[in-house]
């Protein structure tokens, strides 16, 4: 039999050789998992301006398209000295407001059209969501947008990565005749042809797609300086 | 235990005995189709063969190391932590394989999402260490590792392969049923896309093979 003090010595050596291993796998790998983390969120901002990539050529089209970007605060202020794609949503949304600091990305279309893409961040049912949305230069239209989530239901929530839910965005816009904000609603059952600020929701993805309507709602709503500011021009 | 008896000859490596081992998962003794283990993510990543197959490598690399390294350490591992011993053992194997998928196939591991990390639960594992591994020796154990896998695999990627074919027309994400047929009115059935139809396809597997082999049906 064995005894209680080798069964300690053998637990711990054990768990001392498991985490030294695990370690330096997790250092080793950890380049080449940024580098994928960064080349899928230049295939994201892509595809938010209806260009397709593959991770590929991914990094050549994004140099292609995206011809600046810059930083801006909650007024619309450009912010200097911040690299626009290091900003991660995650972290400003836990600073105060005026504190928080929001990528804009500038693509040049084949079409000869701007394209202004904004990130976006906020929860669905299970987890958080997240996508791109790209505007004319009214800062109006919607030119398309790109959602991406951490693990909503497969079939259902999860349906907003789809291209046929991301396409619904195409033309719509977010202020109506007046100039008032509107944001795009998801509506259940359904929107009406002729509805300029809603998309259909997803059925049995109810929540999933209020959490996505709040999304466009909080993020665009931060994003009303920089919006207001070079409506335009 | 079988190291106790006197070994009188050496085995040769691909003995009738451990072929048997490697092949039996194959036909009589199925993970998911006689052992009815591991069918949670029979279910959920079998949309399409690629992740399948990712899946299918990833589960058989598991089994096979955490199965060699259990039966290596057999003999010194306490009885009463056996079970912690096991699983702190596949559960470092589950996450290094999860880690080479995200740097060296990022866009499948996302796919594969949560189920990489749930291969620590499959049972599969579990069952082949404390049935196989805690009581042979490294190489047969190694062997029923790869078997297990393989066998797991299989019906992974046939599962797949028809969810793939008749779900979106394609087979490793290319278009298979051609444009033509499309024209005339083919239409890809959405519910293979839905993990009942998973079900149903491991269920249509099973059947096959229990008319086929009549020993495998239960009394």
């Amino acid at each position: 039999m064995f005894s209680n003090r080798y069964i300690f010595i053998y637990s711990s050596i054990m768990v001392v050789i498991v985490a030294i291993a695990l370690a330096l796998a997790a250092i080793q790998l950890k380049p080449f998992q940024e580098n994928n983390k960064r080349v899928e969120k230049m295939q994201n901002i892509l595809s938010s301006v209806n260009i397709e990539t593959t991770v590929k050529n991914a990094e050549e089209l994004y140099k292609k398209y995206i011809t600046a970007t810059y930083v801006v605060n909650i007024k619309g202020e450009k912010i200097d000295k911040i690299n626009a794609f290091d900003i991660d949503l995650y972290y400003e949304f836990k600073k105060k407001a005026e504190d928080r600091h929001f990528p804009v990305y500038i693509a040049k279309l084949e079409s000869g059209d701007t394209a202004f893409v904004l990130a976006l961040r906020g929860k669905g049912l299970w987890g958080p969501i997240w996508g791109y949305m790209s505007f004319k230069t009214d800062m109006n239209t919607i030119i398309g947008a790109m959602f991406d989530h951490k693990g909503e239901t497969p079939g259902l929530g999860a349906e907003i990565d789809t291209k046929i839910f991301q396409n619904q965005f195409q033309n719509k816009t977010i202020y109506n005749e007046n100039g008032k904000f509107t944001s795009i609603q998801t509506v259940k059952g359904g929107a009406k042809k002729d509805d300029m600020h809603g998309v259909d929701g997803i059925s049995g993805g109810t929540i999933t797609s209020k959490g996505l309507e709040k999304m466009l709602f909080d993020c665009l709503t931060d994003y009303q300086g920089f919006l207001t500011k070079n409506k335009n021009n | 235990m079988s190291d106790n008896q006197p070994i009188k000859k050496r085995e040769p490596l691909f003995s009738a005995q451990n072929l048997k081992l490697l092949k039996g998962p194959f036909s009589q003794n199925n993970p998911i189709t006689v052992q009815v283990l591991g069918i949670c993510s029979a279910l959920a990543v079998t949309v399409q063969m690629k992740p399948a197959i990712v899946m299918a490598l990833s589960v058989m690399i598991v089994t096979a190391f955490s199965n060699l390294i259990i039966s290596v350490m057999r003999n010194g591992i306490p009885p009463s932590i056996r079970i912690i011993v096991q699983l702190v053992v596949i559960a470092a194997l589950v996450i290094i394989v999860d880690q080479l998928l995200k740097a060296f196939v990022y866009d499948v591991s996302k796919k594969l999402s949560v189920f990489v990390g749930l291969i620590i639960t499959n049972c599969i594992l579990m069952g082949r260490l404390e049935a196989f591994a805690m009581a042979n020796k490294p190489w047969q154990s190694f062997l029923d590792g790869i078997g297990n896998g393989l066998g797991y695999g299989l019906i992974l990627v046939v599962v797949s392969f028809f969810r793939e074919l008749l779900g979106y027309g394609k087979l490793m994400g290319f278009r298979v049923i051609p444009e033509s047929f499309y024209q005339a009115g083919y239409v890809n059935n959405g519910m293979m896309i839905l993990p009942p139809m998973a079900l149903i396809t491991v269920g249509t597997i099973i059947w096959i093979q229990r008319s086929k082999n009549r020993d495998l049906i239960e009394k």
